[in-house]
């Protein structure tokens, strides 16, 4: 019996469509995925070499020329290391801390509108998914200050908890402008609402959730000044103290994946995403034939640079004033913005 | 009837153990704290100190006054020139000599580098333990330009034992004060370069301002001194009440803070860094010219040119065993570094002409005075040298013996030191540094003790982070600035 007579030329067509469509998503996630973590490799290599010129000495030079090649020397030398567990650890539990930890940031990557037409899942709350996820990842670092049963981690886990938590609401908060002024949840809509308006992008009329954002991206990625939870100085590495060889690793990725991911939130819903203001088209209209997924790269990098300078520039904040900016400044600042954006929505209405 | 039982009786709580040390990277070295902490607040503090203990107070005692002095490099190894100066200071009070002006000078002058380069340290590892990792390698940029400095005056970089009981070891050169020069130019931009990144910035002051504020009365109750004591707002600085080398020749002024808290301590070494920047300059204009190493031979060596304690150049003499005398009783060829002399007990031993280093080892070990300095017998036959041996000994070279036998006497045991007792203080960049001697009329010290500043200092860490939270710790172990070396001696 030839099986064309059994199944329907509509369901064939349908199942052949099916599997185009996975096909591309799968294509798709394997280059984000491959790209992603090529960042990742080079985001370490670009923070030394910044922070390296920063501080008059020059970065890795020794391995490739430049020490282009060091991110890879990194890897290997991490994946070949011991993996070292404490006796006295809850071992289900640390095994799977950075699993959590690092899938919890990654899985962030797929809502992201690299370009127009370029996302692995395009869905409708988007941005309510990443912060989602991103209380996800907290689990990652909680139970791993848990289980390795060690002061230090312990610390360090209780810190970075509560400090994820709260930056979460203040995050939360100033992007809720975003969302009113672009009327959606989903980030495609966000940029392209953003490339309409008349100032071309929300960092303009939005500073105030701008500056509230950019703040608590630095928090909520536990970079300087906002590093507690892997305070060098007083929790030797904090969470991951007790990590060793990939599991260490796995962090590490996570903590950059984040990084890249933060940086992209900033440019959806602050910088225009892949697109530039319609004034700078005007001035320079050549700049329309480049591709969109340039300036979104660009805008991340830009960020990217703008973390490791302020890693280069500032010391750290001690926990208690660290909240304290957290939840006395950032959050009623963040509330503030969103009654200014209504009240100027509403008025705006009125006028017109 | 339930009976409601009280909530701390249900909940029982604990305060947090931590241990913070040896191992850390913010303890400076091997300085161990148990934390007890109340959430992230402290409520108990224990430094436990001793990691690093290298018994040299001990040392010393079993060594000669010149023979300790390298020890005192590896207490405060990071500023091993203040040590030194501290340390000859004290000897030579015990021995009553005084070294020549231009040595003063000298001394002063690295002394004050030395402060700098410690107070360079310091403000890198403050900075980088409270986050301001930038500051860090500025420091050091300008430390490894002192270092080098260091370099070119004596060819140590940190363990330096330059400066020697009685002077220093050996004059600088028109090259290191062109470089010093340089140096002192371009040092005073680089210091405002720091306070640029943290010395207004908001951050920093909220980590530093009324932290581990300690008022005046008390921190002299805990004996403090140093920047640690004058940032409470005593100008107590020991330069300037009991001057020794060539401080009273200078001009320069104390800084003192106002609050004593962390930032105060933090204004004063920057401004102390000024300070010495003036002192050398000073130093350089002042410099006199003379003798680096004190005119006393009896506890001072004589400079290597005017030590050739035989009028005969070296490579003309020979040695020689008189087989009459000799005894066959082996000190010679035990004692012989070349093992150059052969022989069976009590018959009389030979030495290997072809080996012989001619370095007087034998001549000086006989006790039969067996053996002869022979002028002019280099590379001559056995028999010439016995007939050489035969002829009567001039006067000048009995006299070049009896000098190299002194010779030997005062390095291999040291000067005789008179009988007394001294305490010297002297300020090294962490305070007052005190060296106690006991010396009961031998060629070793009785008892030699060091007051160390950062012993003292960390025993008031408690009483500074009590009441702080975890972060603060840190903070405060940086500005009392200690060195588990100095501190556990």
């Amino acid at each position: 019996m030839n099986m064309a007579n059994v199944i329907s030329p509509t369901t064939v067509d349908a199942l052949i469509k099916f599997g185009i469509d996975v096909a591309i998503i799968l294509l798709k996630i394997v280059i984000v995925l491959a790209v992603g973590l090529l960042h990742v490799a080079y985001a370490t290599y670009f923070e030394r070499k910044v922070i390296g010129h920063m501080q008059v000495r020059l970065g890795p030079m020794r391995v490739g020329p430049h020490g282009l090649l060091q991110p890879f020397a990194d890897g290997i030398k991490l994946f070949f290391k011991e993996d070292i567990i404490p006796a006295q650890a809850d071992k289900v539990v640390f095994y799977i801390a950075p699993i959590i930890f690092m899938a919890a940031a990654m899985v962030n990557l797929s809502v992201i509108p690299f370009d127009a037409n370029f996302v692995i899942a395009d869905i409708n709350v988007g941005l309510l998914f990443i912060f989602a996820m991103a209380g996800v990842g907290v689990y990652g670092i909680f139970i791993s200050g848990w289980a390795s049963n060690s002061k230090y981690a312990f610390m360090g886990g209780l810190r970075s908890s509560a400090q994820v938590i709260s930056y979460e609401i203040a995050m939360g908060l100033s992007l809720v402008g975003v969302m009113m002024m672009a009327g959606s949840l989903n980030l495609s809509d966000i940029i392209r609402a953003q490339g309409e308006s008349i100032f071309g992008m929300y960092a303009i009329p939005q500073f105030i959730g701008f500056i509230v954002f950019v703040i608590a991206a630095v928090a909520e990625t536990n970079r300087t000044p906002f590093d507690l939870p892997e305070a060098e100085s007083e929790l030797v590495a904090g969470y991951f103290t007790e990590y060793s060889s990939f599991r260490f690793a796995l962090f590490f990725l996570g903590e950059y994946i984040a990084m890249i991911l933060m940086a992209s939130l900033c440019t959806i819903c602050f910088l225009g995403g892949w697109t530039l203001p319609w004034y700078v088209l005007k001035i320079f209209p050549f700049l329309s034939y480049v591709p969109g997924v340039v300036w979104f790269v660009l805008k991340v990098y830009a960020f990217f640079f703008f973390y490791y300078w302020i890693r280069a520039t500032v010391p750290r904040y001690r926990y208690d004033q660290f909240m304290a900016i957290g939840w006395k400044i950032l959050i009623p600042v963040a509330i503030g913005n969103i009654l200014l954006t209504g009240l100027v929505k509403i008025i705006l209405k009125e006028v017109l | 009837m339930i009976k409601m039982q009280e909530p701390e009786k249900i909940f029982e709580t604990r305060e947090l153990n931590v241990n913070m040390g040896p191992q850390h990277p913010a303890t400076h070295g091997v300085l161990r704290v148990v934390l007890d902490l109340d959430g992230e607040t402290i409520v108990r503090l224990t430094p436990y100190v001793g990691y690093l203990h290298r018994g040299i107070e001990k040392l010393g005692e079993s060594l000669s006054y010149f023979q300790a002095l390298p020890l005192t490099d590896r207490m405060d190894y990071v500023s091993a020139m203040s040590n030194n100066i501290g340390y000859c200071v004290a000897v030579e009070k015990l021995y009553g000599i005084e070294p020549p002006p231009r040595a003063k000078f000298i001394r002063t002058i690295v002394g004050e580098l030395s402060r700098i380069s410690n107070h360079l340290l310091w403000l890198a590892t403050h900075a980088l333990d409270i986050g301001a990792m930038t500051v860090f390698l500025y420091c050091f940029r300008e430390r490894e330009w002192i270092l080098e400095l260091f370099e070119m005056i004596c060819g140590a970089r940190l363990t330096v034992t330059y400066p020697r009981v009685g002077g220093v070891r050996n004059d600088i050169s028109k090259e290191f004060i062109d470089h010093l020069v340089k140096f002192l130019a371009e040092f005073p931009s680089r210091i405002l370069e720091y306070e640029t990144l943290i010395d207004q910035n908001r951050i920093w002051l909220q980590r530093t301002v009324g932290i581990g504020v300690i008022s005046a009365e008390e921190a002299i109750n805990w004996g403090m001194t140093g920047p640690t004591l004058r940032g409470s707002g005593i100008p107590y600085d020991i330069r300037k009440f009991m001057p020794y080398d060539a401080y009273d020749q200078v001009e320069f002024e104390i800084p003192i803070g106002t609050a004593g808290d962390t930032y105060d301590r933090y204004r004063c070494r920057m401004l102390e860094m000024r300070q010495s920047v003036k002192i050398i300059i000073q130093c350089l204009e002042k410099l006199p010219a003379g003798p680096v190493m004190a005119d006393a031979p009896k506890f001072v060596l004589p400079p290597k040119d005017k030590m050739l304690i035989i009028t005969h150049p070296v490579n003309e003499i020979a040695y020689f065993i008189d087989e009459k005398a000799c005894k066959g009783c082996g000190m010679c060829l035990r004692a012989c570094p070349a093992k150059a002399i052969t022989g069976e007990k009590k018959k009389p031993h030979k030495i290997d002409q072809a080996l012989c280093l001619q370095c007087a080892t034998c001549f000086v070990t006989c006790k039969f005075k067996a053996l002869k300095i022979v002028p002019g017998g280099k590379g001559q036959t056995e028999e010439k040298l016995v007939e050489l041996a035969a002829q009567p000994v001039s006067d000048e070279l009995k006299q070049a013996q009896e000098a190299l036998v002194a010779h030997f006497d005062f390095i291999k045991k040291g000067p005789k030191v008179p009988e007394g007792e001294v305490y010297v203080a002297t300020e090294v960049p962490k305070g007052e540094l005190g060296f106690y001697f006991v010396s009961d009329g031998t060629h070793k010290p009785y008892r030699m003790r060091v007051r160390s500043p950062s012993f003292i200092h960390a025993g008031c860490l408690e009483r500074l982070c009590k009441g702080h939270l975890v972060a603060d710790v840190i903070a405060n172990i940086g500005t009392i600035d200690i060195v588990l070396g100095e501190c556990d001696r």
